[in-house]
């Protein structure tokens, strides 16, 4: 696309390597209007984050820009000039960063902090009435108590409302914002959403919001700009783009993501996005796409305008078939009406003697053969120490677990060997559940041979059957976990559990950590496990879009309780508890509304 | 094992391996080229280099050029068997305690502060003086001096890691405390406690030439390095070589295991991160990981 004249914010052909000469973006041309958003949407490793850097002249240590300009309002910025492009900050551009947590400075006061940007890019001292009005304007309190506080005093949205206020401090024309609602709880979430909104229509602020959500990035973008493999490789009007993708990795991205409202089967994108280090001469996207032609591994393809005014970068752009979201699967019918797990009047509590704090009360449900129950919930609403408690990691302070119609033991080494067995979890984060110094197949081997009593031979060879099970080349057997990608490190955990030959399988968060096509990809596999091997899954989320592509029913926590349960059809769409509508009505969907068309084409 | 070498591979880890093995060599072999005994009289007591005497005599006119070439042994055994035997002590203590909690926590470590708290030099003092001097003793002692330190960092190392999701996937399966400590705990608080390795047997070496100073360990007639720095000092001004000269030695096989020791426990430490950053690079150029080896490692 060309820039217009009034554009705001215009990078031309911007590539940057690593200092040892490998690409990390390439060809990067983007442009914004005054008052427009742009959504940057990528997956790990597409580049998104090194490009929203640079927008702020930062070039990280380690990376050199090859060639490239970038021009804000009227302005360039010196990208090899660290002092110059210093200048540009806070005046022409900010950032507000991904993790609040760890971007706030834990020994400066919320006040200082905000001070300390204005007086690094405005001349003069900033007093309390400045930092009073920068607070303001993110609606948070502007009394000397709050201006007082430290961040961990404060709450994950107030301290992204924080960083928010740290970035309009000086009223740059245009903001970067860094997946700035990645950590937060949903709720929170829409609130922060809603708030970026607000200030975006009432100061004609231009942003560039960079997001791996496309549902996220849909409920605020005018144009999305997707990003695989260091180059954008779809680019154009918002609604275009979410309705009628062209390129085959937006329109497989738009296919993995679940949603909550009309309940879809996903289809992941078959494969791993390529490494650093591997990007073909071709189509980067080649290997995965099912409409590659020969050229598409040859030759690279330029991202070539189309009529309708978006650019695209595939040879076979016209060959893209439209978006089809099939049903999910009709729910399995159970093989027998016994419960296989059954939880009683549990209580979990944590802490010690004095100081207790009840993580879990009055939690009561039923798991059968073949049956996915979700337990859904925010942060802190008690459904990882269920999961801990079922499986023996935690004592119950009251109630019972019962597998199979026999009450479990508190913990897990006072259980049998059996009950052991029957009960598996999989973990939430895949970079955490596999030990780094033992090859992979040890790892997947090792629940064989101790829970199953397995010879060394038999489980090699239940190690190999896994791993087809739950789709890994054997090959990887033979590596660390350091060496595998995310997805391919969840899916490892998964067939370790799995090697214990389990009748009932916990899946606590085990996609949260992962990127939309790879969640997909992993959902699948646990779908058609749970079907084939008629295991009862337990499966915790927040997300609700998940449990109406996986479950068959769920069960809504708060603060520890249940407060609705049902088949996903009635909760999902007649929720009854205040709780749960809230939740559904913070979850963030993909679409292309109205309002932003208008917005478009008045621009255009 | 292509993993468990690439320390190998970086420049650090090349020169530290080539000045440990010219110390060793120098320790090991030297008694075979040594010129005279180690206590053998040859000259006037501190005459400078030369008549035969390439680094000159010490203070009872032994060479120093062949005592320097048989004291090394004493050195490198003493601080070897005692660095062992304190790590052995140590991550012992650390993994137990880091990982049990509660009760047996509290009595391991307030043992372990009990005994950092006594400096070390009147610790000796007490064993020597209780049950006398033996190389043994002095192995043993520098080991206990040495225990608890190890035993603190392998404490918050394993601390660290018994949260992690595989350590508790372990717990879940039922194995025992012995098997989640050598197969899931120790391997992963290994980079910590290599990178200490170089600082302890440092310290080893010090410790046992400050106790041999002291009078308390090696006596005078037997050739050590650490020995002959405290003997020798009185004649620094006429043949400064027979102080210099171990001097060097000692600090050469310090520096030298230290830099494979931080050598190591990098390139076990980046075997995580170097993927990480093939998934990512974003995040892993943040943390500076790329730098070096952008590649990550070759499949």
């Amino acid at each position: 696309m060309t820039a217009s004249p009034q554009a705001l914010l215009d990078v031309t052909d911007l590539t940057i390597e690593l200092r040892s000469g490998l690409p990390v973006v390439q060809d990067i041309s983007l442009a914004l209007n005054r008052g427009a958003t742009l959504g940057l949407v990528g997956e790990s490793g597409s580049g998104k984050t090194t490009v929203a850097m640079t927008l702020l002249g930062y070039v990280r240590p380690g990376m050199r820009v090859v060639h490239g300009q970038i021009t804000i309002a009227g302005e360039g910025i010196d990208l090899r000039d660290e002092k110059a492009a210093r200048r540009a900050r806070g005046r022409l551009v900010s950032l507000v960063p991904q993790d609040p947590a760890t971007s706030l400075n834990p020994a400066l006061r919320i006040g200082g902090t905000i001070r300390d940007v204005l007086e690094a890019h405005t001349s003069g001292h900033a007093n309390d009435v400045a930092v009073g009005e920068a607070l303001d304007r993110v609606h948070l309190p502007i009394t000397g108590e709050f201006m007082r506080r430290f961040p961990h005093q404060l709450s994950g949205g107030q301290q992204q409302r924080v960083l928010i206020a740290c970035a309009l401090a000086c009223s740059p024309p245009l903001v970067v914002l860094d997946e700035p609602t990645t950590g937060l709880d949903v709720v929170t979430q829409a609130q922060i959403l809603a708030q970026i909104d607000q200030l975006h229509s009432e100061r004609e602020l231009a942003m560039v919001y960079v997001s791996h959500d496309l549902a996220v990035v849909s409920q605020l973008a005018d144009r999305i700009a997707v990003m695989y493999a260091g180059r954008i490789v779809e680019h154009g009007p918002a609604s275009m783009v979410l309705t009628r993708p062209r390129h085959p990795y937006t329109r497989g991205l738009i296919g993995s993501s679940p949603d909550h409202v009309t309940p879809r089967q996903l289809h992941g994108i078959p494969g791993v996005a390529v490494g650093l280090g591997d990007r073909p001469t071709g189509c980067a996207f080649a290997p995965r796409c099912a409409q590659r032609v020969a050229r598409c591994e040859l030759e690279l393809p330029p991202l070539e305008p189309q009529q309708d005014g978006r650019s695209v970068r595939c040879f076979e752009a016209e060959r893209t078939p439209p978006l089809q979201f099939g049903a999910p699967l009709a729910p399995a019918t159970p093989a027998s009406a016994e419960p296989i797990l059954l939880v009683r009047d549990l209580k979990a509590v944590h802490g010690t003697r004095g100081h207790t704090f009840t993580a879990a009360e009055d939690i009561s449900f039923a798991v059968r053969r073949s049956e996915c129950l979700a337990l859904v919930g925010e942060s802190g609403s008690g459904k990882s120490t269920i999961a801990r408690v079922i499986v023996g990691l935690h004592p119950p302070a009251a109630g019972e677990v019962q597998l199979d119609g026999r009450r479990l033991a508190p913990l897990a080494k006072e259980r049998s060997r059996d009950e052991r067995r029957r009960c598996q979890i999989v973990f939430q984060n895949p970079y955490e559940s596999l030990n780094p110094r033992q090859k992979v197949e040890e790892q997947v081997a090792r629940p064989a041979r101790l829970l199953r009593g397995f010879s060394r031979a038999d489980a090699r060879a239940a190690v190999t059957e896994l791993f087809e099970r739950v789709r890994l080349p054997t090959r990887l057997g033979e590596k660390f976990p350091s060496e595998l990608s995310g997805g391919e490190r969840q899916r490892v955990a998964i067939a370790r559990a799995l090697a214990a030959g389990p009748a009932v399988l916990i899946c606590d968060e085990v996609t949260s950590a992962l990127d939309v096509s790879v969640q997909a990809a992993v959902l699948d596999v646990l779908i058609e496990l749970q079907r084939e091997l008629e295991l009862g899954l337990v499966f915790i989320t927040h997300n609700l879009g998940v449990v109406a592509t996986v479950a068959d029913s769920v069960l809504v926590l708060t603060r520890g309780r249940i407060c609705e349960r049902g088949s996903v059809n009635e909760v999902l769409h007649h929720p009854s508890d205040p709780i749960t509508q809230q939740l559904l009505a913070a979850a963030p969907r993909l679409r292309a509304t109205a309002k932003r068309d208008a917005l478009v084409s008045e621009r255009a | 094992m292509r993993h468990r070498l690439r320390f190998a591979r970086t420049r650090r880890g090349q020169f530290g391996l080539v000045i440990v093995a010219i110390v060793l060599a120098i320790a090991l072999l030297g008694p075979f080229v040594s010129p005279h005994g180690p206590s053998q009289l040859t000259g006037a007591p501190g005459a400078p280099p030369g008549g035969g005497h390439l680094l000159g005599t010490d203070y009872l006119g032994h060479d120093v050029l062949s005592r320097v070439l048989w004291g090394g042994r004493s050195v490198i055994s003493l601080a070897l068997s005692a660095t062992a035997l304190g790590f052995a002590l140590g991550t012992t203590i650390g993994l137990i305690a880091g990982y049990s909690r509660g009760i047996v926590d509290s009595l391991l470590m307030r043992s372990v502060d009990v005994i950092l708290a006594f400096p070390p030099l009147l610790f000796f003092l007490i064993i020597v003086t209780s049950v006398g001097y033996s190389e043994g003793v002095l192995i043993c002692g520098v080991a206990v001096v040495q225990a608890p330190g190890i035993a603190r960092i392998v404490y918050s190392a394993t601390r660290e890691v018994s949260v992690a999701a595989y350590v508790e996937a372990a717990v879940a399966r039922g194995e025992t405390t012995a098997a989640i400590l050598r197969r899931e705990l120790l391997p992963n608080t290994l980079p910590t406690l290599i990178a200490n390795l170089g600082l302890t047997l440092t310290y080893s070496v010090l410790l046992t030439a400050a106790v041999n100073f002291l009078g308390l360990g090696l006596q005078p007639p037997a050739a050590n390095w650490a020995l002959m720095i405290s003997e020798n000092r009185t004649i620094l001004s006429l043949n400064p070589w027979a102080v210099v000269v171990p001097a060097t030695l000692i600090a050469a096989l310090t520096i030298g295991v230290n830099l494979v020791g931080d050598a190591i426990s990098i390139s076990l430490g980046r075997s995580e991160t170097t993927v990480d950053a093939r998934v990512d690079p974003a995040a892993a150029i943040m943390q500076g990981n790329l730098i070096a080896t952008p590649q990550g490692p070759e499949t």
